[in-house]
């Protein structure tokens, strides 16, 4: 442990410090409010420590999915994990023991710090890299336990908190429209998920849609290839 | 809800997690180009996905009864009105969360 790594890293975690532990806590609070106890967010912000899938995990456990639509959901839900390592491949070498939990603390947020934030000349990369991975674990795993705790001793009405989630989703699709100015894959996204929740109903209907969306997808590969922008 | 259940789909969706954040430094750590397909379906998903998943959300909401989906509809307008607004992440969900309940335990009882 290299401690003037962390102090380096400290000053340019402190934005994901503020979201990482209020939406934590968001999180936390629909996870009791959902009946799951304090010690599965610790477990799962310790090992999965993803947090739209996170949010999505409440989502599945409450309603009894498949282990297959859980792991479905959650490998489409993380595809874009798989640019973030390729752009990080070169800058991870080198990085020792380190590399295993650089490559598992890679969230969007990490990304974006690890790609932007100037590395110190007198800290060595790969300690300040470990640092700022640490530090963001650190704050999520903190957000979620209190929000857990927190709710297993509220006494005010949490009805309605569920939708933080609805709400996060919103966000994600609103920010992904806007990056791309092509509007077609998000209105093939809603368009399969409609269409298929009328036909299945709630209960089945993920898998059919996630089987068009992707089909359709790659059928209007050739289209849709000329317009939207590279990653 | 069983803890073997719970146990049993945190686990899998760990290990898938690990997978998508693993898998470019097992196949191209060594140099090579990853196939244009999976780039594409990179670019193309994300959107996609998400929309499908403000629909799981909101799968249960019933349009025939109770509130109509009303306090969905304007929590859904409200994340989205703020996020195009402000751009603050917390800000769009925060402010969309409290509203939807203040809809569902004031307004729409």
């Amino acid at each position: 442990m290299n401690f003037r790594a962390f102090r380096a890293a400290f000053p340019q975690t402190v934005p994901v410090m503020a979201g990482y532990l209020a939406l934590g806590v968001a999180y936390g609070l629909l996870m009791s409010s959902a009946g799951l106890s304090v010690w599965w967010t610790l477990l799962m912000s310790s090992i999965i420590y993803a947090g739209s899938g996170q949010f999505l995990a409440v989502s599945l456990l409450t309603g009894g999915a498949s282990l297959a639509q859980a792991a479905l959901l959650t490998l489409v839900l993380h595809f874009r994990h798989l640019f973030y390592g390729l752009s990080l491949i070169s800058r991870f070498q080198g990085t020792g023991w380190r590399k295993p939990y650089l490559i598992f603390g890679l969230t969007d947020e990490t990304y974006a710090l690890l790609t932007a934030a100037p590395v110190p000349a007198e800290i060595p990369p790969q300690d300040f890299y470990f640092a700022v991975t640490l530090l963001d674990q650190l704050y999520w795993v903190t957000g979620s336990v209190l929000g857990s705790t927190i709710g297993t001793f509220i006494t005010f009405n949490t009805a309605g908190v569920d939708f933080a989630m609805t709400a996060l989703f919103v966000v994600l699709l609103v920010d992904q429209v806007k990056k791309q100015e092509d509007r077609i894959p998000a209105a093939i996204g809603l368009g399969c998920a409609l269409l298929s929740l009328v036909l299945f109903g709630g209960g089945s209907f993920l898998i059919p849609a996630l089987a068009a969306i992707t089909v359709l997808l790659l059928a209007g590969r050739g289209k849709m290839e000329r317009r939207v922008s590279p990653p | 809800m069983s803890g073997n259940y719970i146990l049993t789909v945190i686990l899998v969706m760990a290990v898938v997690t690990l997978l998508t954040r693993a898998l470019p430094f097992f196949l191209f750590d060594r140099g090579g180009e990853p196939p244009k397909w999976i780039c594409y379906l990179g670019n193309v998903l994300p959107p996609a996905m998400m929309a499908l998943l403000v629909v799981y959300c909101l799968r249960n909401v019933d349009l025939t009864a109770g509130s109509h989906g009303l306090p969905e509809l304007m929590g859904v307008a409200a994340a989205a009105g703020l996020h195009l607004w402000k751009g603050n992440t917390l800000l769009s969900i925060f402010g969309a969360t409290a509203l939807y309940m203040v809809l569902v335990q004031a307004v729409f009882v």
